[in-house]
This record gives structure tokens, C-alpha cells and sequence, in this order.
């Protein structure tokens, strides 16, 4: 074959593959979420995973938010004084670090940290038989690996994400205080008149898709590993790649489709209602 | 072979292979595998290394999917049938995997309950009682609480053995059980595989390279050559009969390395 008909048709063999993987990962999906209500739900596992991967990653998410929080302020201040608007630094730090930071920061340090995690375990017991062995003995690996991690990471991400906001807002509450002198009640008071309860929803919500994604790559990439431990290695970094990505690239939809439904000023108005 | 003789036979086949065929990105392994395994008999599955031996047996438990060719379980024809459909087929089987596939996370305990605790809604205490007793069978008694980590490769072979045998299947697969064992485990693993297949009156498969332990262990053994079934019948039969391609296999298909002479300077 010439050069360039080989590289054809290794585009044609790959584009083939990708559009198998795909469908491969949709089927996991299902079965995963048929998992969910099939009898012996593997409630230890779920409260195991939801510890190891949601619970204990608080630490991270926790010094990215405050971090990150204090590094805004510190910009937002700084540019907002040029054009004598130094007060609405609380209006700045709570728009971006609700709507967009907090969430978005929280899914990355998450996949990072879990989505590696399920990859390199699963694809550890890929490799040594071990999934091929819960199979044999009649055992679905889709409820008893994939579901209980699955549910830890689309349950546990919109909970992190909420931590990650409110210290986040707080982390540029005490840059706005120590560096620029802007009261703590004044900078409360900018961020809640300017931060309304649509935004945090639209927020939070995008986490429960990041997080379902976050922990499906994972399994899905941990599952399907071949080739011993260069293998493992291999699906761990690919599982970082691909649920990063992802979670950038599907944060863009998700955002302007929350625009584009009414959902959000619905649910102000339903507040104001209630009020 | 075993056509002139009807009567040396064994009854209906346990698991039946017919024109069995798969590959692996378009490398073909298995070529038209066809083999019936006796049903009660230990049949041992002799080939060389990337033989396809192992690829053969995944078949029998649906870990795999042919691409062609049937294959019939407990006189149920299996090839088409999905995960789920499986999953009542398999509980008859015991595997021992080559690497034992323990859960290396769970202690011996819950690795042998593993099963039971899918398959049955007993209470701890009888959990507990069958875990003792599959220890007991392969002479681990009293290891619950271990990791699998801190057993030795043997031992976590007999734990492997142990969980294969805890739901009480009509078949045990054991696939390549002496790989990695010193000369005394091997051989206590030989008269395991013996001494279940008579207590249990099991059927068991066996896939191996230690020509020893087949010859040991085996009523029936069938030799994986090219992709093909090359010879099979009775063990006492092969060695008599077949001499010719037990030394081939024990030779192995690929020419020994030529000397090396001096290393260069």
C-alpha cells in the first residue's frame, strides 16, 4: 500500500474503533444505570467508594476553591480599582466562582484525582483476571465496579462543588478584607445581591453531569485494559485526558443550554414566589 | 480414536465444541476447535505456549465469544446467548484462573463468599460454615481473615480452587493451575484437581503445559496444535499411541537459539 492510502486507512480503522468505543461506553452506561435497580444493589461498595472517592476528596477541592477564591480577588481588585469600581470585587468573585470556577475547578481536581483512581484500580483487576473473574462466577462487573463508583462521583461532585463555592467566595472575603480593605458584611452583601439562586443551580447542576461522566470514563477506560501493567498505566493517563476534556468541552453546552432553557428564570420567579 | 471404541467413551459430552474459530485482531488462534469433554472425567487440554489453550476454555464459560462454531453446555447450546443468559449457565462452573484472580482487596474470607453471596440468600452463619468447609477441602483451614497479599503463590492457588468449588459446580475449569509453582505445590495441586474430581464427582477441565500433571491427573487428553485439536483419547492411549506428537510438543515448534559463541569485544 503508498503512504498515503496506509494513513487512510488507518484513519478509516481508527474512526471505526472510536465509533465502537462509543457505543461500548453507551452500552456500560445502560447497564449501569439498569444496575441500579437490579436486585443485591451493592450498598457496601457504594458507601466504600463513596468515601474513597467523594469524602476524601474534600482536601483538594477545598484548597483549590479557597486558592482560587483569593487569587481572583486579588485580581479582580486589582483591575476593578483602574476604573474606581474596587467595591463590586464580592459582585466578581461570587458570579465566577458560582457559575463557572467552583464547579469547573472542583469536576477537574476530582477527575484528576478519582478518575485516575477507577482507571488504574479497574484496570488493575482487568489485568490480573480479576473482572474476568466476577463474570465467571455469574457476577455483573457493570453493578458490582462500575455502579457503586459511578454513583460516588455524579453524587459526590455537586456536594464537593458546594463546599468548594462557599469557600471559595470566603477565600476572596479575606483577600478582600486583608489586602484592600473591603469589609467582610459589604463584600457578603455585593456577593448576595449579585449572585442569584438560578446561578447556583445552574452551577451545581452542570456538576452532576461532570460527575456521572467523570466516574463512567474511569470505569469504562479501567475496564476495557489489556496489556499488564504498561496497559494499567496507559488507561489511567487516558482516563485523566479523556474525563478533562470532556468536563471543559461539555461545560460549554451545558452552560448555554442552561441559558437557552427557561429553567432558570423559572426558578427565580418560583423563589420570589415562595418569598 | 474414540469412535472404534464406543464403550471406553465417556456418556453425553458436559461441554461440546464444534468448529469452534476465533481471532484476535485478525491473527487467528482458534482454527476449528472440536473436542467433546466427558461428562464426570478430568480431560486435559495439552498445548504450547500462545497455543490458544486458554482462549479454548474462556470459550466453555462464555468469557469469550466465538467467531465462529458452536458450543454446547450441559447439552444446552450456548453460543448465542447474552451476558444475562449466562449468568444461570455459569453457576454450574467453577474457574481457577491462571494468576488466581483473587480479590486482592477482600480478605480469603469474603473471596470465597464472594460467590454465595451472589447466588444464595443464606445467612452469615451458613456463609460461614461452606467458607470453612471449601478451606478445609483444599487444606487451608482456618485462613479466613488473610489477605490475599500475605499467602504464598500456592496457597493462593488453593484459595482460587477453594472459591471455584464454594457454589458446588458440576464443572472446574482450571486454567494453567501449576504455572509459577515449585515441583511439591504442582503436585499438590494434581492430587487436588484428583481428589475433588473424585469426592465431588465433578467434571473437570484442565488446561496446562506440565506435561507431568497431565499425564498425572487426566482420564482424556486432547493436544492443541495450530489452532486445531491434534490428537485426543484416553491418557493411557496417547502415551502408547501418539508419542510422536508428545514429542513435538515437548520440543516446541521454534528452533532452538544457535549458539552464541564469544561476546563481542
Amino acid at each position: 500500500m503508498s503512504m498515503p492510502l496506509a494513513s487512510v486507512a488507518q484513519l478509516g480503522a481508527r474512526t471505526l474503533a472510536g465509533i465502537a468505543a462509543s457505543g461500548d461506553f453507551l452500552l456500560l452506561g445502560v447497564e449501569t444505570a439498569r444496575a441500579l435497580v437490579r436486585p443485591r444493589f451493592p450498598w457496601r461498595d457504594a458507601l466504600v467508594q463513596f468515601d474513597a472517592l467523594a469524602v476524601r476528596s474534600t482536601p483538594i477541592v477545598v484548597i483549590t476553591a479557597v486558592f482560587t477564591g483569593m487569587v481572583l480577588a486579588l485580581q479582580a481588585a486589582f483591575a476593578l480599582t483602574r476604573f474606581g469600581a474596587k467595591p463590586y470585587v464580592g459582585s466578581i468573585v461570587g458570579l465566577s466562582i458560582v457559575r463557572e470556577l467552583g464547579p469547573v475547578l472542583a469536576a477537574l481536581m476530582v477527575g484528576g484525582r478519582v478518575g485516575a483512581g477507577i482507571a488504574s484500580e479497574l484496570g488493575s483487576m482487568a489485568v490480573t483476571e480479576q473482572v474476568d473473574a466476577i463474570r465467571a462466577m455469574g457476577a455483573d462487573p457493570a453493578q458490582k465496579l462500575a455502579l457503586p463508583r459511578v454513583l460516588a462521583t455524579t453524587i459526590g461532585l455537586p456536594l464537593l462543588t458546594f463546599f468548594a463555592i462557599v469557600l471559595g467566595v470566603a477565600g476572596g472575603m479575606f483577600v478582600a478584607d486583608l489586602q484592600f480593605a473591603i469589609a467582610p458584611s459589604f463584600y457578603r452583601q455585593t456577593v448576595v445581591s449579585s449572585v442569584e439562586l438560578g446561578d447556583f443551580f445552574s452551577g451545581v447542576l452542570k456538576t452532576v453531569f461532570f460527575g456521572w461522566w467523570i466516574g463512567m470514563v474511569g470505569a469504562f477506560v479501567g475496564l476495557r485494559t489489556t496489556g499488564g501493567t504498561a496497559g494499567v498505566g496507559q488507561a489511567t493517563t487516558r482516563a485523566v485526558v479523556v474525563s478533562s476534556i470532556g468536563v471543559l468541552i461539555s461545560d460549554f453546552f451545558l452552560t448555554k443550554l442552561f441559558m437557552l432553557l427557561p429553567a432558570e428564570q423559572l426558578l427565580n420567579r418560583a423563589l420570589e414566589a415562595l418569598r | 480414536m474414540t469412535s472404534e471404541h464406543p464403550a471406553a467413551s465417556p456418556a453425553t459430552p458436559a461441554i461440546e465444541l464444534r468448529g469452534l474459530v476465533k481471532s484476535f485482531r485478525g491473527k487467528a488462534v482458534l482454527r476449528g476447535v472440536d473436542l467433546a469433554i466427558g461428562a464426570g472425567r478430568t480431560t486435559v487440554i495439552l498445548g504450547g505456549s500462545g497455543s490458544g489453550k486458554s482462549v479454548c476454555m474462556k470459550h466453555m464459560i462464555g468469557l469469550l465469544r466465538a467467531d465462529a462454531g458452536e458450543i454446547r453446555v450441559l447439552g444446552r447450546d450456548v453460543t448465542q446467548f447474552s451476558e444475562r443468559a449466562w449468568v444461570a449457565v455459569r453457576r454450574d462452573f467453577g474457574m481457577v484462573f491462571q494468576s488466581a484472580a483473587l480479590f486482592d482487596s477482600l480478605p480469603v474470607y469474603e473471596n470465597i463468599a464472594y460467590p454465595l453471596r451472589e447466588h444464595e440468600d443464606w445467612e452469615e452463619a451458613r456463609i460461614a460454615e461452606r467458607v470453612a468447609w471449601c478451606l478445609g477441602a483444599v487444606g487451608l483451614a482456618g485462613l479466613e481473615k488473610l489477605l490475599p497479599a500475605e499467602l504464598s503463590g500456592g496457597m493462593r492457588k488453593r484459595v482460587g480452587v477453594a472459591r471455584a468449588i464454594a457454589l458446588g459446580p458440576r464443572i472446574i475449569l482450571y486454567d494453567e493451575p501449576t504455572t509459577g509453582l515449585d515441583p511439591a505445590n504442582s503436585r499438590r495441586i494434581g492430587e487436588l484437581i484428583q481428589r475433588l474430581q473424585r469426592e465431588l464427582g465433578v467434571t473437570s477441565v484442565v488446561v496446562t503445559h506440565d506435561l507431568e500433571l497431565a499425564f498425572g491427573i487426566a482420564d482424556r487428553i486432547a493436544l492443541l496444535k495450530d489452532g486445531r485439536i491434534a490428537v485426543e483419547g484416553a491418557a493411557r492411549e496417547i502415551r502408547a499411541e501418539a508419542p510422536a506428537a508428545l514429542r513435538e510438543f515437548m520440543e516446541g515448534d521454534e528452533p532452538a537459539p544457535a549458539p552464541a559463541g564469544a561476546p563481542p569485544p
